[in-house]
């Protein structure tokens, strides 16, 4: 297969690679660069002014709060969601009633479940975080109300006005649209672990507490490190940028009072409100330090035998 | 109740307490012990129990957003849990056409339109070109393309805005169907290098043999045995483009160029403002329900296409 092997690939990779180069790599490769500058973004003209963007950044109060609550978000959401999401998909799977010659079952409906679960996971984070806004409302709102209706009008917190409640406000949300994602993914695996080995416990007296621990995690530990990163990102990236910056108040989200900023949403004030572009790659270059340190923390902390089945 | 629990006869009940051998465990039908049969009863209300608050809970706000955006503004003040007091569907026509609802999703038609056949075309010709040929540089384009999935998008937004800019991309369908492309390349790439790979390689090369080129060969036998994973992975972009929201905010800032996702968040600013939240209420449901409704129609896929992504 010579005969015009490299007209062809070059003719196949050039415009993905170009358009891929151009719009993503370059960027990236420039972010770096701005970083080292005083650019504005405003003006074409910038000088170079080595690492002073990052020396002011460590004296930056704000970008300390944001990754601060970034961290917070990168540790508690996958602990949540990951640990949530294991719970209700061994329920699925193995806390049915048994039935005749199975070892284990999984509870009727399981199907249905899943089928529900996924929802918030096909909706626009955009969709989800406006959706949540409303039901926060402290007056009117649905969380609010509810409370009343059941006798506890007395407890009508202010939610997302509230510093010291917001960011705990923005991350149920993040939990309810993904936990689902993850129940479907891990009930996958726990389908294909053999029975057998439920069987084999079983007979050995191994109670569903001990099962879990002993046979269900060890064997699903790939996928669940795997979501434990992914989540991660998620929460350090694209995502809890949405969520804050449509939920919480302030001229672009991250209040009251910041309590709620995260580092995606600061990059973001920094570069197209406040016209501080270089800056702005800055703290994009330490979110980036940030992401990577994750994923190779989680990676190493999960490293352990790899189980063959 | 059944006798469900029961030892199958002929079979000698093991001791529970641990004197099972493997070699039973292999053989022998499960005979749990005795109180297993109250414990997995027990066992049953809870785990269902707990499965329903989790599923209420996933579709309460959702059916609350549906009843809101029916109800008068009044209604939604002072009573928001309770029924609405008839249909008021001028909700609706008042978002659809007033609040620029239409227009919004015209535009994230057009753009996830054009972006998917754009990412799945360019994509699967990169990813096929990775897989099947071996050229200087393979290892090191494929990782380039598959590195970008770990990058955080906000970092390389700021350069992006202003090479937008430069080349006079801001604010146009085209702009942001390039750029979703390219931000979706890493992943169809990886995804489709590794189906590509799986394909074998016997009927590529007897079309070749018989005279097709290599351009020929791909479009004719190769991309349409990869359906499947076509398939996958565009359902995979197809959500992601369609609930893209961090991209349209920074790139797409005109007007009547805005997608559903940032329409609906700038209306929600300014109809908060003029107090019509039942409009909002109609704009967002109706935003909610064609994914929702593809979703539940096309369950199977959609779920396969978005952990197949996870897995591997």
């Amino acid at each position: 297969m010579q005969h015009g092997k490299y007209r062809f690939i070059v003719g196949f990779l050039a415009a993905p690679l170009a358009l891929y180069a151009l719009f993503v790599i370059w960027p990236f490769i420039q972010s770096i660069y701005y970083s080292l500058t005083d650019w504005s973004g405003l003006s074409p003209e910038f000088g170079f002014v080595g690492f002073d963007n990052y020396s002011r950044m460590l004296d930056d109060e704000i970008f300390w709060k944001s990754l601060q609550h970034s961290l917070t978000l990168a540790v508690v959401l996958p602990l949540v969601t990951v640990g949530l999401a294991l719970f209700f998909a061994f329920m699925l799977n193995v806390g049915g009633r048994r039935r005749r010659g199975a070892a284990i079952a999984g509870v009727r409906g399981s199907a249905f479940y899943k089928i529900v679960y996924f929802f918030p996971q096909v909706l626009s984070i955009a969709i989800v975080a406006l959706l949540f806004q409303f039901a926060y409302n402290p007056n009117s709102g649905a969380i609010n109300s509810a409370l009343k209706l059941v006798g506890l009008g007395s407890i009508q917190p202010d939610w997302l006005g509230d510093p010291k409640l917001a960011l705990i406000c923005v991350m149920a949300v993040l939990v309810w649209s993904t936990v689902g994602f993850f129940v479907v993914l891990f009930s996958a695996g726990m389908a294909s672990i053999p029975r057998d080995f439920y069987e084999a416990a079983l007979l050995d007296g191994a109670n569903r507490f001990t099962t879990f621990f002993k046979i269900t995690l060890p064997l699903l530990w790939d996928t669940v490190q795997s979501g434990w990163i992914y989540m991660g990102i998620l929460a350090l990236g694209a995502e809890s940028f949405a969520v804050v910056q449509i939920m919480t108040v302030g001229p672009n989200g991250g209040g009251p009072d910041y309590s709620t900023v995260v580092l995606p949403l600061y990059v973001y004030q920094k570069a197209f409100r406040d016209g501080q572009a270089a800056y702005a790659t800055t703290i994009g270059v330490a979110l980036l330090l940030v992401t990577l340190a994750f994923a190779a923390v989680v990676m190493k902390l999960g490293r352990r035998e790899r189980l063959e089945f | 109740m059944k006798t469900t629990d029961t030892v199958t006869p002929g079979v000698e009940s093991p001791d529970p307490s641990g004197g099972a051998g493997p070699a039973v465990a292999k053989t022998a039908a499960p005979t749990p012990r005795k109180e297993s049969k109250s414990e997995g009863a027990v066992l049953n209300v809870f785990s269902h129990g707990v499965l329903i608050i989790w599923a209420i809970m996933v579709v309460m706000p959702l059916l609350w957003a549906v009843m809101t955006s029916f109800k008068t503004d009044r209604a939604i003040f002072t009573s928001p849990w309770s029924l609405p007091d008839s249909l008021h569907f001028e909700n609706w026509s008042r978002a659809w056409s007033q609040a620029h609802m239409s227009d919004y999703f015209m535009n994230t038609i057009v753009v996830v339109g054009g972006s998917l056949v754009g990412t799945l075309l360019l994509g699967s010709m990169a990813a096929y070109v990775l897989a099947r040929f071996d050229f200087p540089g393979n290892r090191f384009i494929y990782f380039l393309f598959i590195g970008g999935m770990s990058f955080p998008i906000i970092l390389a937004l700021v350069p992006l805005f202003y090479v937008m800019q430069n080349m006079a991309l801001l604010n146009t369908p085209h702009g942001l169907i390039l750029v979703y492309i390219a931000y979706s390349l890493p992943f169809t790439v990886f995804f489709l290098t590794a189906f590509f790979r799986t394909l074998p390689t016997s009927v590529a090369e007897a079309a070749f043999v018989d005279g097709a080129s290599h351009t020929r060969t791909f479009f004719q036998v190769m991309l349409p045995m990869a359906k499947p994973g076509l398939i996958s992975v565009g359902i995979f972009n197809f959500l992601g483009q369609w609930n893209q929201y961090l991209l349209p905010t920074v790139l797409n800032t005109e007007q009547d160029q805005k997608v559903l996702s940032q329409g609906l968040v700038q209306l929600a600013t300014s109809q908060g403002y003029k107090g019509d939240w039942s409009g909002l209420f109609a704009g967002l449901v109706m935003a909610m329900l064609p994914v929702l409704a593809a979703y539940i129609i096309f369950q199977r896929q959609v779920v396969a296409g978005l952990t197949a992504g996870a897995v591997k």
